[in-house]
């Protein structure tokens, strides 16, 4: 449906995105993760033909971007970063003018309008003017302004940002229900989001694809080998070394209590049990023992301060990740 | 209803809900009808004048002392208020960033260009129209020839759809609605004062260059009664100029 070939986008000297390469299926959702000023925008803008690329090209739903703008658009529902409402219009007039810049009207319109007022709940404010409106309740207008023509692609910058927890829940569901009918890109800073609703994540750093898999894929990739936190009640001085001695465990660290270790192990190999075997036949009192598995946050921050994330992933992480999700054997 | 009727209909709701143009039409029809007061005042002075000279009824020419002066004196008056008609046309929509959502929506930037011309020329004939109170009411009262009266209407909807144009491209050079104002009103200054250039200049082809360039003697043409091809083609491709120059610049700030 969408199909990104080598774009380039270059202002003046600054290359705010360098070929980038990425496409999606009809039905699938994709996040574009990466901190500000990564490209994102500027790529979004790009698929939408608000702007050219300097070099390479945009395909959506069978159409180039540089050769017929007019029929991509029409195949498109965008939502910008800032909801694009006009705050002396109504919600129900400005709707309809979406929808008459759209070449809708009559029958059409009416039973468009009245689907995507039911969709985003906006039934209590149809008559208000926007400029009354909540940022909560602007936003889900621009969704609508999105959803308006029923698009098979939608690109949505930052859906669910000033929205409140439970309308984020419901936006992520809304989101979820058009996977399968219309290929979605929704940009987002907040990892959960990519987790809950995307098939597939690409992150972006300095204007360049760093990533791009399922989310558990990418943690997996990353995660090298796994780690093991353990702690005992009264550590021998030789523990360091006898532990060692299992098969399958390559290095052993110091933890941030006394008596606590960070074993490293080969991926794939669960010395858990190993490790208990061992503690309790030398009487060392286990306390804990527990895997450390990266989430996807620690995924994102590895590669977005690292360029050459996943080629050679840097040794961090020695003291135990602060962030990391801890998962109880 | 087309893209183009329904960006008309939605820049005239807008229009219609800020206080802009109520402000702006209430101090041009305030200006237009005082200065009308102010030159049939001063035509009955000068006709009671004549009276005791002659020691009987004079006849004084209403076109002269009435209309021509009024017309010329309009002049200023679009020139410092349309450029802040036409300041948020296209300035609002860039600070609102409505204007990425106009731009990626699958409608023609000249359609765009002009819908939004479209709405404030109709704006403005409206405001024209109000104004044409004044000659229906002096009509009931008096006696002059309507032609170039109609003539003069002519020119001040001619000259207000190109200042109007000015202000257009003004408001798409920048986000901010002020700067957009002043800009319109310094390009209209400059088109003005050149023709005083023209006039020091005189009979040499410089002259003529400048002077047909400045609006004010194609203007002054209309006023006087007169209808010259030459000053039809000049405010029409001034007007089509200004349109496409918009078209142009509101292209290239996707580039940027």
């Amino acid at each position: 449906m969408i199909d990104v070939q080598n774009i380039t986008k270059r202002y003046g000297h600054h290359t705010a995105i360098d070929r980038v390469t990425f496409s999606v299926a009809k039905g699938e959702v994709l996040a574009f993760l990466g901190p500000n000023g990564a490209g994102k925008t500027t790529t979004m803008r790009i698929l939408t033909c608000f702007m050219p690329a300097t070099e390479g090209t945009v395909r959506v739903a069978g159409f180039d971007c540089a050769d017929q703008p007019l029929e991509v658009k029409r195949h498109i529902g965008y939502l910008p970063e800032t909801p694009p409402v006009y705050q002396e219009l109504t919600v129900t007039e400005y709707l309809t003018f979406v929808g008459r810049l759209r070449g809708m009207g009559g029958r059409n319109l009416t039973s468009a309008l009245d689907q995507s007022i039911g969709r985003l709940e906006l039934g209590s404010v149809r008559h208000r003017l926007i400029g009354n409106l909540s940022r909560g309740y602007r936003q889900r207008v621009g969704l609508a302004q999105a959803l308006l023509h029923d698009p098979p692609v939608l690109i949505l910058d930052e859906p669910t940002i000033g929205l409140d927890p439970k309308q984020i829940i419901e936006i992520r569901e809304l989101i979820k229900s058009l996977a399968g009918s219309h290929s979605v890109i929704l940009s987002t800073h907040i990892l959960p989001e990519a987790t809950a609703v995307c098939q597939r994540v690409v992150i972006i750093s300095g204007g360049r694809i760093v990533a791009e898999d399922s989310p558990e894929q990418l943690s997996a990739r990353l995660r090298q080998s796994e780690k093991i936190s353990v702690i005992l009640k009264n550590p021998s001085a030789d523990c360091n070394a006898k532990l060692r001695e299992i098969p399958g465990v390559l290095n052993i660290f110091p933890g941030e209590q006394a008596g606590m270790f960070l074993i490293e192990c080969a991926l794939g190999r669960d010395v858990r049990d190993e490790i208990a075997r061992v503690v309790v036949s030398h009487h060392w009192g286990l306390l804990e023992l527990r895997t450390i598995s990266m989430t996807l946050e620690d995924v994102f921050l590895r590669l977005t301060r690292h360029e050459d994330g996943l080629t050679q992933p840097p040794a961090t992480a020695h003291k135990g990740a602060p962030a990391s999700q801890e998962t109880t054997p | 209803m087309t893209p183009v009727q329904a960006i008309i209909a939605k820049e005239l709701r807008g229009y219609f809900v800020s206080p802009i143009v109520y402000v702006v039409g209430a101090v041009f029809l305030l200006i237009f009808g005082f200065l009308s007061y102010l030159y049939i005042v001063f035509a009955g002075a000068q006709a009671i004048q004549l009276m005791q000279m002659q020691g009987g009824p004079a006849s004084i020419n209403l076109n002269d002392l009435v209309f021509r002066n009024l017309f010329a004196s309009m002049r200023f008056v679009l020139l410092i208020i349309l450029p802040i008609l036409t300041m948020r046309l296209f300035a609002e929509e860039r600070k609102l960033r409505t204007f990425e959502f106009l731009m990626t929506s699958p409608v023609g930037i000249h359609e765009i260009v002009l819908g939004k011309f479209v709405s404030i020329l109709l704006i403005y004939l409206g405001l024209l129209g109000i104004t044409g109170l004044v000659p229906t009411v002096l009509m009931l009262f008096s006696e002059f020839d309507w032609n170039p009266v109609l003539t003069g209407y002519l020119g001040m909807a001619l000259l207000g759809a190109l200042f109007l144009a000015v202000g257009l491209f003004a408001s798409a050079l920048t986000e901010n609605q002020i700067v957009a104002a002043f800009v319109g009103f310094g390009i209209l200054l400059t088109f003005w004062l050149i023709s005083g250039l023209g006039a020091l200049l005189g009979d040499t082809t410089a002259g003529h260059i400048i002077s047909y360039v400045s609006f004010m003697e194609h203007y002054d043409r209309l006023v006087r009664g007169l209808i010259d091809t030459s000053d039809l083609v000049y405010f029409g491709s001034g007007l089509l100029l200004m349109l496409f120059l918009t078209h142009r610049v509101v292209e290239s700030t996707r580039w940027k």
